[in-house]
């Protein structure tokens, strides 16, 4: 049976902030996307490297040679270990979209009155009434 | 094995060049001048990459047994050497001159002009089966366009020659008009083993012996197919095709591989690579069929053909009258039968946009292949 896990207060990862959690044996990165929250395994599809501590960037495009944008900034992980690239939206590789993409958990924002209700685990900090909650089903 | 019918179309054919004395008349009043009164005419601007007696160069029964000339000499020899009892219909010729190779970019650019002038006037108006690249001083892209734009108008030229190893890497932007006016034109790239020998053929310096040179050729064309991708070319120009002479394929799954892995981590730096590379090599990259560098084993024939996974990769080339096979056997054996049809015609009409222009009838193989 999945459990919810609350896994930080809603103020706490800033826009384009991260947070790194361990959530029943498992190392999981959220991620905060200009206010939307993803939860991402802590381990690249490739070869098991921390991918949610590398770079959080965008994705270079061109229409040829010599032209470069940056795009969807903020919304691209890069591998510490190989340099692959991941949409932390959909978890996907952008080399390998279809085959290669990251473990994702739903994030939902919870309000501290409804949490109480329970079931739910907090290992790191206590839930109060009157606060927002990130929670993760694992 | 034996060709199955007649029809073939082969890509990679030398005539052996002519002394300088022959290509005179071809040149300006100036030139010749020049070349007579400067004696640069007692050179032979043979390229040091094919030695006139290596077995490498000619076959010893296509050679002439007095030495008087060198083989493919001449119309005569190439028909009844090749073009006869191999049954082929198109034979693509390249003229590898050392006037490519001069320091002196306006000797060079003249040599190539008269060496393509040659050809036309000796070789393609007395033979209908011939086609031929256009030989160019790649150093100076200037003149290279220059004299593709002369010979543009001639359709027998269907593509513009460059030794695989140039002073750099010819991916570089520097070399673009030369691709540009191909594409202008419907000319492919034809990119032949050698070198101007501006650099060593290796990456470490220069070698001592021929193989280390023949052997390094490999390299030097995963190096040009490299070059082309990462520098955007197959972008850039989207209906080049790179046709790769000489070149030996078996050692293609292995680039397919790696480069496809690479990309996978460096491709922010070539954001023009849009795709898997191995599938841009795939649609844009053709090699011809000899040298065959593979076992005789047809099963581990049949497994590299399977990692290369693109049955229009190949050409049929006999490299004729370099030495890559014996007798009648101008298929090595082991090729998979489903694919014979492929190499020999649809493949080199597909490399080479200008054959499909032409009035092509229907491949003769298929009707002498049917029961
Ligand atoms: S482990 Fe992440 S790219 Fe290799």
């Amino acid at each position: 049976m999945p459990q919810r896990h609350v896994v930080a207060a809603a103020g706490e990862i800033a826009a384009g902030g991260r947070k790194l959690v361990n959530v029943a044996g498992r190392e999981i990165g959220i991620f905060n996307v200009a206010g939307d929250y993803y939860a991402l395994a802590n381990r690249c599809p490739h070869e098991g490297g921390s991918l949610c501590e590398g770079f959080v960037t965008g994705i270079a495009r061109s229409d040829g040679p010599n032209d470069y944008r940056m795009e969807r900034k903020g919304e691209f992980l890069r591998c510490p270990w190989h340099g692959w690239e991941f949409d932390i939206r959909t978890g996907q590789s952008w080399c390998d979209p279809q085959s290669v993409r990251i473990r994702q958990f739903a994030v939902k924002v919870e309000h501290g009155e409804d949490l109480v209700k329970g079931p739910y685990v907090a290992e790191t900090f206590e839930v109060k009434l009157d606060g927002d909650y990130l929670v993760i089903e694992v | 094995m034996k060709l199955p019918g007649t029809g073939a179309i082969d890509c990679d054919v030398h005539i052996a060049m002519p002394p300088v004395k022959a290509l005179l008349p071809f040149m300006s009043d100036y030139w010749q001048d020049q070349i007579v009164t400067r004696f640069i005419d007692r050179s032979s601007f043979a390229m040091t990459s094919y030695p006139p007696r290596s077995p490498l160069t000619g076959r010893a029964d296509w050679r002439e047994k007095s030495g008087a000339s060198l083989p493919g000499s001449t119309p005569e020899h190439l028909r009844s050497q090749l073009l006869d009892p191999f049954g082929v219909d198109i034979a693509i010729c390249h003229a590898l001159h050392g006037g490519m190779a001069l320091f002196n970019e306006d000797m060079g650019a003249e040599f190539c002009s008269a060496v393509n002038r040659w050809v036309a006037a000796e070789w393609l108006d007395r033979e209908p089966r011939l086609r031929a690249s256009i030989l160019v001083h790649a150093q100076n892209p200037q003149l290279a366009v220059e004299e593709i734009e002369r010979c543009a108008g001639d359709k027998r030229f269907v593509a513009v020659l460059l030794p695989v190893m140039g002073d750099s890497p010819l991916g570089r932007r520097i070399y673009w008009p030369i691709y540009e006016a191909a594409q202008k034109h419907g000319l492919s790239i034809a990119a032949h083993a050698g070198s101007t020998y501006r650099n060593p053929p290796t990456g470490v310096g220069w070698t001592s012996y021929q193989i280390e040179d023949y052997v390094s050729q490999s390299a030097a064309f995963q190096n040009l197919i490299v070059s082309f991708m990462a520098e955007g070319l197959f972008r850039k120009f989207p209906d080049i095709t790179l046709v790769c002479l000489e070149s030996g394929f078996t050692w293609m799954p292995t680039l397919l591989w790696r480069c496809a892995k690479t990309w996978r981590g460096v491709r922010a730096e070539v954001p023009w690579i849009d795709r898997n590379p191995a599938q841009i090599v795939r649609e844009r990259v053709k090699l011809s069929l000899r040298p065959f560098d593979a076992p005789e084993d047809p099963a581990i024939i049949a497994r590299i053909f399977e990692q290369i996974d693109c049955p229009e990769m190949l050409v049929f080339s006999t490299d004729y009258p370099h030495w890559q096979f014996d007798g009648e056997d101008a298929l090595p054996d082991g090729l998979p039968s489903s694919l014979v049809g492929k190499i020999l015609i649809d493949n080199p009409l597909a490399a080479f946009p200008r054959l499909r222009e032409e009035k092509f009838d229907a491949p003769s193989l298929e009707k002498e292949a049917a029961p």
